[in-house]
């Protein structure tokens, strides 16, 4: 009953308070559109620079597997100090050059050298484009070595199988990341302020001198959250679904369920921010520091966790978007891959014991 | 004037580091972050889990894996001889890749033909998976060359050399560090300018602000220093974690960087103080500073390249601050830019600041409650 009418106090407030209800529909649309179309690493129309210093039959045939390929746009530049200084102001991002000897050594037989010159600031980038060059060259030699009445036989063959993305499309596998780090953030917003406001109010105390047990009171402050926060989550997946096409091999049920254990750690995170830090102010800064960034660098959604120095993967281990972005790649991706999906439903169950553990002990009513 | 403005300030200034749970969050955390950070945002491979299935077995095949052992991109996990073994250990994601050598890798290759080798790669990360798959064709290719080379096999008729600019080695960290200075410096800007008129009015004293023989224009610039001192501080103590624990080159000026920080700061204390005069709650502020961050940091090029942005959304990263102080910041670590090149990552956020600090002191007076 005291439950009940703590439930329907704080739901009126987030009626009231259009703010909750924009957190837990309007930004997930918002930050579903713009993550998913703004976050690619799929580069095409590489802005190429070609220098040819002499240019011939040969020259043409080489340059032309370029021109053809959609991951190139290339332009022509008369001199290798031009196109230096066009990579220079950020014009493009490399420059393919070939010298006034590229024909003889392709006539003597010697292996002709091509100049690669890339803009390495941004790595990532730089070796993706470096890897499309490749793959252009070696069309090239297979083409090159059939119009010479030859076979090019390389001594090893690399064949490339991709499971569960064949097509690379990086946005598969970013959208379900991206329902990690929206939902963390709608959690861990919408329940970061909502103890602290009533710490600054004064109204803490009003509530401390109701026969209410703490437990209803933090119960009936996560009920109303979970509500809205589920709604906002069942709005992503489907946009997921429909919007970006991005395939839900797994079943929805299972998602449902991981998702709902997801949000009680995020809102579990959210109150205990609050109840620790009785201001608004601190409250807001520690939610975003600790929810947003952490699950966008340490969750595995964009940067490779095995690949990190040990001590920051112990880190990442405290992270709850970690585990659920690996739920998520599996469930969307794979299909229902039992050893993956309740591995980290385990890890998940045991940070939101843990959570609700600690907000038990903090949540005292007492004043100080 | 100029001591109405300082009072003001110095009660800003007052009211952020009186409280010490809110001092420290200015200086822990971000600090914190820059070090998790700058080590885990990599997109560098290393130790990825890799399986061999050689059904060879033959000296040639043996080279080979003796590649991908001696890389330190690869950490062999384990060894397998049947088909049926693949599926489980990508599916658990025990490992990123299998290395498959056909039976007949080094009969074909002795005859003069080429061996097969297949690479199957889990893509649930499809970035990691296309990784992963340029270093694999990095040490085929250096195996071929090598083979080609000792059996006296004709070379290819083209060779590339491929050689980046400005990061030689393409380490990623060289590219992320910068851009975590001008994240973390957005972060801290936008905390403490966005809560600041949001805090007086909920709290009733803005009115009270208002009332005072304060101009809207000095109660802007009073409002503005505590975020352009602290967001400057912040910044320089960044910038030398970043040079000098990370190591990344400072190749440029530092007179262009602190222009550009300092443009940089104004925009971003701008519409801090724009999201805050448009609040009546701080919780309204601080989704507010939400909502412009989170999109602020994607839309700016930080982790993936704007250019492989639809080209509606390349159109919106125009009015994203972060996006210029981004290539002044890398521009000026990296590339060693001067001045005259970055003119025009300039004056985009001087015209932001201006507009937004001046629809901030326009709000103060017209949006009341």
């Amino acid at each position: 009953m005291r439950l009940r009418g703590m439930v329907r106090k704080e739901s009126l407030q987030i009626l009231r308070d259009p703010s909750s209800i924009a957190i837990a529909f309007v930004m997930p649309v918002v930050l579903l559109v713009l993550f998913g179309y703004g976050v690619s690493l799929d580069a095409t129309h590489v802005p190429l620079a070609l220098v040819v210093e002499a240019p011939d039959a040969n020259t043409a045939s080489f340059t032309a597997s370029f021109e053809h390929s959609e991951y190139f746009s290339p332009q022509r530049f008369a001199s290798i100090q031009e196109a230096q200084q066009a990579l220079a102001q950020r014009r493009v991002d490399g420059i393919l050059w070939l010298r006034s000897d590229f024909s003889r050594h392709l006539l003597l037989g010697r292996s002709a050298p091509v100049g690669v010159i890339l803009n390495g600031v941004d790595a990532n980038q730089g070796r993706i484009t470096s890897g499309y060059i490749q793959g252009a060259w070696q069309t090239w030699l297979l083409s090159y070595a059939a119009s010479q009445g030859q076979q090019l036989k390389l001594p090893a063959a690399v064949e490339q199988r991709v499971w569960f993305n064949p097509a690379l499309r990086s946005r598969d596998f970013l959208v379900p990341g991206l329902v990690a780090v929206i939902m963390t953030l709608i959690g861990a917003l919408l329940t970061a302020l909502v103890v602290a406001r009533e710490w600054e109010r004064g109204t803490m105390e009003a509530l401390m001198v109701t026969p209410i047990r703490i437990g209803e009171i933090l119960l009936g402050k996560l009920l109303p959250y979970f509500v809205l926060g589920m709604g906002g989550m069942l709005l992503t997946v489907a946009m997921s679904v429909w919007q970006f096409g991005v395939p839900l091999r797994g079943s929805f049920w299972l998602l449902l369920l991981a998702s709902a254990i997801f949000m009680l750690v995020a809102l579990g995170m959210g109150l205990l921010i609050s109840t620790v830090a009785r201001s608004q102010f601190v409250a807001g800064q520690v939610a975003i520091l600790i929810t947003f960034l952490p699950a966008f660098i340490l969750s595995g959604f964009i940067f490779d966790i095995g690949s990190m120095p040990w001590p920051i993967q112990l880190i990442t281990h405290v992270v709850p978007a970690r585990y659920f972005v690996a739920i998520l790649q599996t469930l969307f991706l794979a299909g229902d891959i039992w050893q993956v999906v309740l591995t980290n439903a385990a890890a998940l169950l045991l940070m939101m014991l843990i959570f609700f553990a600690i907000l038990w002990r903090k949540a005292r009513k007492r004043l100080e | 004037m100029l001591g109405n403005i300082l009072a003001l300030a110095l009660k800003e200034l007052l009211a952020l580091l009186r409280d010490k749970r809110s001092r420290f969050v200015l200086i822990g955390p971000p600090i914190a972050q820059l070090v998790v950070f700058g080590f885990a945002a990599t997109y560098d491979l290393n130790n990825a889990a890799l399986a061999i299935y050689d059904e060879d077995g033959g000296a040639p095949a043996r080279e080979l894996v003796a590649r991908f052992e001696g890389s330190r991109n690869f950490h062999l996990v384990r060894r397998i001889d049947h088909d049926d073994q693949i599926a489980p250990l990508i599916d658990n994601r025990q490992v990123l890749l299998v290395l498959h050598i056909a039976p007949r890798f080094t009969s074909d290759l002795l005859r003069g033909g080429s061996g097969r080798v297949q690479v199957i790669l889990d893509g649930r990360d499809s970035n990691t998976a296309t990784i992963a798959l340029n270093y694999v064709r990095t040490i085929v290719t250096d195996y071929n060359e090598t083979y080609a080379a000792e059996q006296g096999r004709p070379a290819p008729p083209v060779r590339l050399e491929i050689r980046p600019w400005y990061n030689a080695n393409l380490e990623s960290r060289w590219f992320i560090v910068p851009g975590i200075v001008g994240l973390l410096t957005l972060v801290v800007t936008l905390i403490v300018t966005a809560l600041s008129v949001a805090r007086e009015r909920e709290a009733g004293t803005f009115d009270q602000l208002l009332v005072t023989p304060l101009r809207p224009v000095e109660i802007l610039i009073g409002k503005s220093v505590p975020g352009l001192l602290i967001g400057s501080l912040q910044g320089s103590l960044i910038i030398l974690v970043a040079v000098y624990g990370f190591g990344v080159p400072l190749r440029g000026s530092v007179g262009a960087l602190y222009v550009g920080m300092g443009l940089f700061l104004l925009s971003a204390v701008g519409v801090g103080l724009m999201i805050s005069s448009l609040s009546v709650t701080q919780q309204q502020g601080l989704l507010g500073a939400f909502l412009f961050m989170v999109p602020a940091v994607i839309l700016s090029g930080f982790a993936t390249p704007i250019a492989n942005m639809p080209a509606a959304v390349q159109l919106l990263t125009y009015v994203d601050p972060l996006r210029y102080f981004l290539i002044v910041l890398r521009g000026i670590f990296l590339e060693g830019d001067s001045y005259a090149l970055l003119f025009d990552q300039y004056w985009p956020m001087a015209v932001i600041g201006v507009s937004s600090l001046t629809a901030a002191g326009w709000l103060f007076r017209h949006r009341m409650y």
